[in-house]
């Protein structure tokens, strides 16, 4: 049978891969502090005899589309989001540092200090614990003061500093569990340009219209390959014809 | 079959389950000491299609992989704990508190549960009891012929009785703290009950360490904002929409398949 089919097929698959990167975008429309993954497909040649006029579709991702999610106020005194780019750092389930943009903090009952997916956030000397407090208020530089428990209002205590990091895209790639990681070696210092807001939380930057019409131009894109799977079929089906006896 | 579709459906599960959450805290709008609830969602693990940084062939390498998410999971419904609004009610049985703490409840199978719902009541044999008629801990039991209540700042119950000058002392009305209050499974009937995740109850006085004041006349009404309420509302009816259009999509994919092929 023709080659055509199977170069049709690589297409149509790579385009459902895509479709179903779409849909966990949109799945996550309103996750805090998702970020949008980006796909793209890039041709991989086919070597061998004859005219090199084979080439496979291959899809890929870059990390993620790191555009800032806007910004929804909350008024919770442990809701915290990021001004412009940046991460704070979490401690992942398997011990080593991780960086997410979710900021919707909460305190455990060991006094650990972390967030809604229940990862410990790192401060400059490792996971932040609090002593009991009444009263908590995150810094814009992450700087985290408590009026402890039973304290006069003057009494405040300056407990520990969220680690923020601003290290570059290009060192850093989304783990299986969704937390972006740094590439081994290359652990970013804390940066005192990163500015957090309390009271706020960044939503998902997934631009659902854009989505939906990526998701419109996949889906013909998809029936345009299946139509050339049919076409390649028919052509077979042509030749066959052409060597019947009788 | 296809992951689209799985991955959309877990879009709207995700998005279902917000709903209920809204509809639940516009439901309670005016029910006191409520605190409003919102759900926490997480991306689903990512599935590694190709790995970065594998061979494309023998000289060279992937630049980047293939990650492909899986979708979206509610990782928790959490309490908001702000302060709703105090309405005064002048009624001498409502006390409000103003900061942190609970009201502590003796539940009928035997178990504390707790309260931010100040309206007291008093049964027939003069005990404090929440309108389910559940009592006080520590009990307070109000004297035969008591004329009038007050409840201070502190939590101290006095009652004035006829035939007395001074007023007698009944007890008084201690609050329970918790390191981590979201972490309280609400149990209906305005109350929480501890949990692992909220730590063990640190019970004192209203007004010493940390804990709040009580505020006898007043009710803390909830602390729902309808206009974020419909907000929110709006936007979860819009990515349930756009999420059961993926799964149109999807369906549209693989329905063209069968029509073309092989026929």
């Amino acid at each position: 049978m023709d080659r055509m089919i199977y170069l049709a097929m690589t297409g149509a698959r790579e385009t459902m891969l895509a479709q179903a990167g779409v849909s966990h975008n949109l799945a996550n429309a309103n996750t805090t502090g998702f970020k949008a993954s980006l796909q793209h497909a890039q041709t991989l040649d086919v070597q061998g005899p004859g005219h090199p006029a084979r080439a496979y579709s291959m899809g890929l991702d870059r990390l993620a589309d790191l555009t800032p999610g806007t910004l929804q106020t909350t008024g919770r005194e442990l809701d915290v989001a990021l001004e412009g780019q940046g991460w704070i750092a979490v401690q992942a389930p398997d011990g080593g540092e991780a960086y997410t943009r979710a900021g919707d903090l909460r305190v455990d009952p060991l006094g650990r200090l972390t967030n809604g997916a229940g990862h410990p956030v790192m401060g400059e000397g490792g996971p932040i614990a609090l002593p009991p407090f009444e009263k908590l208020e995150v810094g814009n530089d992450g700087t985290v003061t408590i009026q402890p428990l039973g304290q006069p209002a003057n009494a405040l205590a300056q407990v520990e500093r969220i680690r923020l990091v601003n290290p570059d895209p290009a060192t850093l790639r989304r783990g299986e569990d969704g937390l972006i990681r740094a590439e081994p070696g290359m652990a970013p210092p804390g940066d005192a340009g990163v500015k957090l807001r309390t009271g706020a939380l960044e939503t998902s930057n997934v631009n659902t219209v854009a989505a939906l019409v990526d998701m419109i131009q996949l889906s013909r894109q998809f029936e345009l390959q299946v139509k050339m799977m049919s076409a390649a079929e028919d052509a077979d089906r042509a030749s066959a014809q052409l060597l019947r006896m009788s | 079959m296809s992951q689209a579709l799985w991955i959309a459906k877990t879009g709207l599960d995700a998005q279902q389950t917000r709903m209920s959450v809204i509809s639940n805290n516009l439901a309670n709008v005016n029910t006191t000491g409520y605190k409003k609830g919102r759900a926490v969602f997480e991306d689903l693990i990512y599935q590694n299609v190709r790995q970065a940084g594998a061979q494309s062939s023998q000289d060279t390498q992937l630049p980047s992989g293939l990650m492909l998410g899986t979708g979206v999971r509610t990782v928790a419904t959490e309490k908001n704990f702000t302060q709703g609004n105090l309405v005064q009610t002048d009624n001498a049985l409502d006390v409000a508190i103003e900061g942190r703490g609970f009201l502590q409840i003796l539940m009928p199978d035997g178990t504390v549960g707790y309260t931010r719902d100040g309206s007291l009541k008093i049964d027939s044999e003069g005990r404090f009891v929440t309108a389910s008629g559940y009592e006080m801990q520590p009990g307070i039991v109000l004297p035969q012929n008591t004329q009038s209540v007050t409840i201070s700042r502190d939590g101290i119950v006095t009652a004035a009785v006829p035939g007395s000058v001074a007023p007698v002392q009944v007890g008084t009305l201690q609050l329970a703290d918790f390191i981590n209050p979201a972490g309280l499974q609400p149990a209906g009937e305005n109350l929480y009950i501890e949990t692992a995740a909220s730590g063990p109850p640190q019970v004192g006085n209203p007004g010493l360490n940390g804990l709040g004041n009580l505020i006898q006349g007043s009710l803390e009404g909830s602390n729902v904002n309808t206009v974020e309420e419909l907000v929110n509302m709006i936007e979860t009816q819009r990515a349930y929409e756009i999420n059961s259009k993926a799964i149109s999509t999807a369906d549209q994919m693989l329905q063209f398949v069968n029509n073309q092929l092989g026929r």
